[in-house]
């Protein structure tokens, strides 16, 4: 069943039930977003705080990513407080993104530059001091490269992982610590990882990358 | 730290053990990690592998649990437990600095054991002597305001006690 909703005033049809995100984005309205999946419908992990909107009838903004669309729904993607929350999350991811865009190999097909400039925000925090965790750069997988000190802990390189069929990342520690890491913390090419790439295609950053030949 | 062929064979037997009296349901993984840390006193990676087939869930998962929750090692305890107090009022006196004096000295991370077996280290909170901060416990002993000289005495002294009564042994 279609539901008509209106965001930023322009009336959009979805399938009811979808998340608002994805009505947003198939019609060509930018929401940022980092750890949502199309096809985690259960329960998304809404863990970026990136996809926060303003819903009439909602008295706090809410994530597009966990709203399922509903008929009538009057959506405004960007207001004070949306802004206001946006800024900060982006500004927590960055404070802890390793920033080399010059030598990155995500730079310009990079989603943090997109969120940037959509949302007019600056790459480097300027409330937040930066800390850099360190970890070591992992190459030794036959082509892929991860560099964890530019992860932002989306997830979505596991569930790309995962949906290949394979379960070689996950998520370990806690807080500060956490981390995308195999088993151990093994180094990847130990660990059972067939180099497929998908980690690469999946991740919106520069954190997983294929070698360069 | 290497464990021995013997160890991951006792590892495997217990974990399997223990695994008889749980289904598969994964909400059992805490409860199963928790007898097997209270067996072993820590989860080697056959163990986590052993529990991944019986939940039918991907071995870094379990991984992923494991290392969320302090209270699961992932290496043998040492033979003497240096625990460093991160209370408050410890934190406040400068545990940071006690931690990372540990560290230097083992050579090992929080966490971890020597590779003679002799030291593991560990955080913990409040051990409720906040007069005496910094704390460190060993074993069961309590040391009050450390400062990294005091740590390089600690060793010393529980050095210079190993060999005592190993030649106390001899005699
Ligand atoms: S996409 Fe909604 S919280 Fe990350
Ligand atoms: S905070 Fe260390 S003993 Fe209380």
């Amino acid at each position: 069943m279609e539901v008509t909703i209106t965001i930023d005033g322009k009336q959009i049809k979805a399938r009811k039930g979808t998340m608002l995100l994805w009505a947003a984005l198939d019609n060509g309205i930018y929401i940022p977003h980092l750890c949502a999946a199309r096809e985690e419908t259960e329960s998304p992990p809404a863990s970026c705080r990136l996809c926060f909107v303003e819903v009439e009838g909602y008295p706090a903004p809410v994530t597009a990513c966990t709203l399922p669309v509903a008929e009538g729904m009057v959506v405004n993607t960007s207001s004070e407080r949306v802004n206001r929350l946006v800024a900060a999350g982006f500004e927590l991811i960055m404070s802890n993104h390793r920033l080399d865009c010059k030598n990155c190999p995500a730079n310009g097909n990079c989603e943090l530059q997109r969120i940037a400039k959509a949302r007019k925000l600056r790459l480097k925090p300027k409330n937040l001091p930066v800390l850099h965790r360190d970890l070591p750069v992992d190459d030794s997988a036959e082509n892929i490269v991860y560099d964890p000190s530019k992860c932002v802990l989306c997830g979505r390189c596991i569930r790309a992982c995962r949906n290949h069929g394979q379960s070689v990342v996950g998520f370990a520690r806690r807080g500060f610590e956490r981390v995308v890491t195999t088993c151990g913390d093994v180094p990847l090419g130990e660990s059972g990882c067939d180099s497929c790439g998908e980690c690469v295609k999946a991740c919106p950053v520069g954190a997983m990358s294929l070698k360069k030949k | 730290m290497k464990l021995t062929e013997e160890e991951k064979k006792t590892a495997l037997i217990i974990t399997r053990q223990i695994l008889k009296e749980f289904n598969g349901n994964r909400g059992n993984l805490i409860p199963v990690l928790q007898q097997v840390q209270n067996k072993l006193g820590y989860v080697p990676p056959v163990a986590m592998e052993e529990m991944a087939a019986h939940f039918d869930i991907p071995a870094v998962d379990v991984y992923g649990v494991l290392t969320f929750y302090n209270q699961f090692r992932l290496t043998p305890p040492g033979k003497n437990q240096v625990k460093i107090c991160m209370g408050t009022a410890c934190h406040m006196r400068g545990a940071h600095t006690i931690q990372e004096a540990w560290e230097r000295r083992l050579n090992i991370k929080v966490g971890e054991t020597t590779e003679d077996r002799e030291f593991s280290l560990e955080r913990v909170a409040c051990v409720g002597c906040c007069t005496m901060a910094p704390v460190v416990v060993i074993n069961e002993q309590v040391h009050g305001k450390v400062t990294p000289t005091r740590v390089d005495g600690l060793l010393f002294s529980y050095q210079l006690d190993k060999q005592q009564t190993k030649e106390g042994g001899t005699e």
